[in-house]
């Protein structure tokens, strides 16, 4: 079996071979593997009796549910309107101009993916930020930047 | 109209020492109906936003005749400038868990669930220790219930209740049509009371207090407080736990910088007041109802640019399914876009508004039928911004 197969082997175990468990477990491998490889959907479909394009049509409907390749480390910087009004842009560009790729881009050695999101809920915090599930409320340029060496950012 | 001064209360973060379980036991005792009593007599409506009176929605769930019925709690807290359910999960979830086990108790469930947004998912690790625990004291109650934890993954209109059940129930986040309400077929198929964090945590206060001292507060229309979330051009933006039915007016003089021309209330599906309104709007179910979400902005905003943040939003987090949104949410953010470059003569703008008015028909759900407030609200009163 393949990494991935003994993955969601044991989240099927943990969660249960019902539909009602999809979303646990599809939650459960882009955890572990940051993104739904066309085999990982082939698989859990199979686990839970139910057609792959069933698989694919709940994930692809939802933003943290990725079905492209993506970084180790995933960053979404707010972009809603609080958040914008607390200069959002100026943390993408630092974020942008340190990693060298734009929004919606992975870097070459596959260590990080920058992207933007709706509305994180610290409004009275901003500009805010997520590094995989962690939180970094009021981040400037200098600190965005700081983050990401932490999650290793080879210089 | 009956209107009450700004007045900041304590009732939702009150957290003496072994409240919830004091609460939980002296509730379990009690009987059903008279609970139900209580929370109807206590005036209190749903804080998720619509503000349906969540005694009546226990009962109707209740009457239902059906062996398996469920209890959610909706820690979705999507819409824009929100932030006090975080809040609420952080400092006292023994409180919400409480309010889930009560409404459990009353219904005739033996499950309940917490849906809580992908966004907070660094607060899984503490608030499941917290469960397991409070698992634990129910089963020493002998009281066969027990909560368990779903999250979301990224999609605003998951907050809306039937998106929900899709989405626990492992599909695309889809709102269903109305009827069947989910207290007859919610979750599974079956009746479901489905409450907001903050709602559930008033009723475990008013189980606690009795119903007396919190209809003391707000207006016959607006019993309680609330929790509001404050944010934009404030020198103290944060949590603030308020009374209901004060006047916009005495809000802005605590909260706004000096210079706030327009507060949008209830977030991006709510509505702009603007300056010269500030007096005559009321908080509260009689006037403005909102989830909690205050924006404020001062005169170095341009509304346009607020407008378009809200419309780009609308457009990603549609769910697509039905025509009236899905290209509704595109073509009033094209449109203001081609009146801005001036592709468009402003007297578009009422065609726009036409369109909202069709959405707000036709729409399936909340999310299509109420992208309106925001636009017609910012439209009419910032003409002059959106145009030029
Ligand atoms: C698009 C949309 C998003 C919603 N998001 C939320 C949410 O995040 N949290 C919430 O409690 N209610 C939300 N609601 C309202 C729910 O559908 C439902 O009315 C609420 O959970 C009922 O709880 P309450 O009676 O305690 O307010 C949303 C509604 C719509 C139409
Ligand atoms: S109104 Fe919008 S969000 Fe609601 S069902 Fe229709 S397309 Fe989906």
């Amino acid at each position: 079996m393949s990494t991935t197969e003994v993955l969601i082997s044991e989240l099927v175990e943990l969660h249960g071979r019902t539909r009602n468990s999809l979303m646990p477990i599809l939650q459960g491998v882009v955890q572990q593997e940051k993104y739904l490889s066309e085999d990982a959907m082939i698989t859990v479909a199979r686990e839970l009796n139910i057609s792959a394009a069933d698989v694919f049509g709940t994930a692809s409907f939802y933003t943290f549910l990725d079905t492209i390749p993506r970084g180790k480390n995933v960053v979404r910087v707010c972009k809603t309107i609080s958040c914008h009004m607390k200069n959002k842009e100026a943390i993408i560009r630092a974020l942008e101009d340190t990693l060298k790729i734009k929004v919606g881009e992975t870097t070459h050695d596959k260590q990080f993916t920058l992207l933007t999101a709706n509305c994180l809920g610290w409004c009275h915090k901003g500009p805010v930020m997520l590094v995989n599930d962690e939180v970094y409320p009021e981040v400037t340029p200098e600190t965005a930047v700081e983050i990401l060496n932490k999650y290793g950012r080879s210089k | 109209m009956e209107t009450k001064k700004l007045k900041k209360v304590d009732i939702i973060f009150e957290n003496e020492q072994g409240l919830s379980m004091a609460v939980l036991e002296k509730t379990l005792k009690r009987n059903p109906d008279d609970i139900i009593l209580d929370l109807i007599d206590s005036g209190l409506k749903g804080r998720g936003g619509a503000g349906f009176p969540t005694g009546l929605k226990w009962k109707f769930t209740k009457n239902e005749e059906n062996p398996v019925k469920y209890v959610i709690c909706n820690a979705d807290e999507g819409e824009p400038g929100t932030f006090k359910d975080r809040e609420i999960i952080e400092r006292v979830p023994e409180k919400i868990f409480t309010g889930i086990a009560i409404c459990g108790y009353v219904i005739g469930a033996k499950e309940g669930y917490i849906y809580i947004r992908g966004e907070y998912n660094f607060l899984l690790k503490n608030l499941n220790v917290k469960l397991q625990e409070f698992n634990e004291k129910l089963k020493k109650l002998h009281f066969d219930f027990k909560i368990y934890l779903r999250s979301g993954s990224g999609a605003y209109v998951c907050g809306e209740e039937s998106a929900l059940f899709e989405s626990m129930e492992g599909f695309r986040g889809e709102p269903r049509n109305k009827p069947p309400y989910p207290t007859v077929a919610g979750y599974n198929s079956k009746p479901t009371a489905i409450n907001n964090v903050e709602t559930l945590v008033y009723t475990t206060m008013i189980c606690h207090m009795g119903p007396e001292k919190f209809k003391a507060l707000g207006t016959t229309d607006s019993r309680g407080s609330k929790v509001f979330s404050v944010s934009g051009d404030t020198p103290i933006p944060g949590i603030y736990e308020l009374e209901l039915g004060m006047p916009l007016h005495d809000f802005v003089e605590d909260f706004g910088d000096g210079d706030t021309k327009a507060v949008q209330i209830g977030g991006a599906s709510g509505f702009c007041v603007t300056r010269k309104k500030f007096n005559d709007t009321i908080i509260g179910f009689e006037g403005i109802p909102t989830g909690g979400s205050m924006m404020i902005f001062n005169s170095s905003r341009s509304m346009y640019n607020v407008l378009h943040d809200y419309l780009e939003f609308f457009c990603e987090e549609s769910c697509g399914q039905c025509t009236p949104c899905r290209i509704g949410c595109q073509q009033l953010l094209k449109g203001i876009e081609a009146v801005k470059r001036g592709e468009r003569p402003p007297s578009y703008l009422e065609d726009l508004k036409k369109l909202t008015a069709t959405m707000k028909i036709a729409a399936k759900c909340g999310l299509g039928q109420s992208v309106g407030n925001p636009f017609n609200s910012i439209v009419d009163n910032f003409r002059e911004e959106i145009i030029y």
